[in-house]
């Protein structure tokens, strides 16, 4: 299902990267060496609207900072013992949002010893999904009637909304979810480079905040 | 911007910046204690940004979904979520619901 979901996306990334005149080799490049689809989309877009090198490579920069906490708060489930420090290195590459939500979510379950493999597996065949589905999007451009092509670039965020919605039952996640959900839209108005991480630091610092106070009012209740 | 070697140094500077936040996860990793507050409070900031990303990503596209208008992308949003949690988390019913709206409303039913 997360495989069928981003390959759909990256077919609507596919016939981005052609209506925005780029090649598919420049198309393939990006989903070899980002993997992130959001930047990847930036990146499109504002190489079409003729954007300056700097602001391009700023507007990624800055929608992918999340990958940073993002690989932060991995690490501890993705641990496997044995296994050498500079391939968590590598693994990192293929931390992205949908291999990153699912693996949040089952990880868990995985056993220890397997960990590092089961993410290497999964992870790595969405990434390999993901070129076949670029090209594939490349070559369908222009056949796909225009509905069909919003269609699949919307799939991509909606997906994300329904994973997250899960998420919703912890209280510290659930906090942080919801400010960041009304706050992103706003402060991208305000700068719609440094608005995100500005989201992630406002919203996510007043949510552990507020998870911190709601632990200590429980905790001094139950005392 | 216009000759195609500037395009490829800029998608390589590109991916260079998104691999240095991935590579700097795993080092602060390192160093941040998974029981403590820190990584709590790290994992608040991520989960924030994403939150923001994917209300952006939909209330204000950039690219072709800017022209489909806020009506249409917000009620594919919230029937997609509907039937998700009215199909006891079935992803599939709850993107093809999301996917069917925004088709019909876009083709003007």
């Amino acid at each position: 299902m997360p495989g069928l979901v981003l390959g759909a996306s990256f077919l609507g990334f596919g016939s981005l990267v052609r209506e925005s005149g780029l090649s598919l080799w420049q198309g393939l490049a990006s989903s070899l060496g980002m993997w992130a689809l959001p930047g990847q989309v930036a990146f499109v877009e504002l190489y079409a609207a003729g954007a300056s090198a700097f602001a391009i490579v700023l507007a990624v920069a800055l929608t992918n900072a999340r990958l940073m906490p993002m690989t932060v708060v991995l690490q501890p489930r993705l641990r496997t013992p044995g296994v050498a420090a500079w391939r968590y290195y590598v693994a990192a590459h293929f931390v992205a949002v949908t291999s990153w939500a699912n693996s949040m979510q089952r990880l868990p379950e995985v056993p220890e010893r397997h960990r590092m493999a089961w993410f290497a597996a999964f992870a790595g065949g969405l990434f390999l999904g993901s070129f076949a589905a670029t090209a594939a999007g490349y070559a369908l451009a222009g056949l796909v009637p225009k509905p069909v092509t919003l269609a699949l670039v919307f799939l991509n965020p909606v997906y994300f909304m329904l994973i997250f919605i899960t998420d919703l039952k912890h209280r510290a996640k659930a906090l942080a979810l919801v400010t960041g959900a009304v706050l992103g839209p706003l402060l991208h108005q305000v700068d719609a480079d440094w608005g995100l991480l500005a989201t992630g630091l406002i919203a996510g610092t007043a949510a552990f905040l507020a998870d911190l106070a709601w632990r200590r009012y429980a905790g001094a209740g139950h005392g | 911007m216009a000759e195609a070697g500037g395009v490829w140094a800029v998608l390589l500077l590109a991916c260079l910046a998104t691999y240095l936040s991935r590579g700097l996860g795993v080092l602060f990793a390192e160093r941040i204690d998974p029981e403590g507050p820190t990584f709590r409070w790290v994992g608040c900031v991520a989960y924030a940004m994403l939150a923001g990303l994917v209300a952006r990503m939909i209330l204000m596209p950039i690219g072709p979904l800017a022209q489909v208008d806020l009506a249409t992308r917000s009620s594919a949003a919230v029937a997609a979520a509907a039937i998700y949690l009215l199909s006891r988390r079935n992803l599939l019913a709850g993107l093809a619901a999301g996917m069917g709206v925004l088709f019909l409303m876009i083709r003007g039913l």
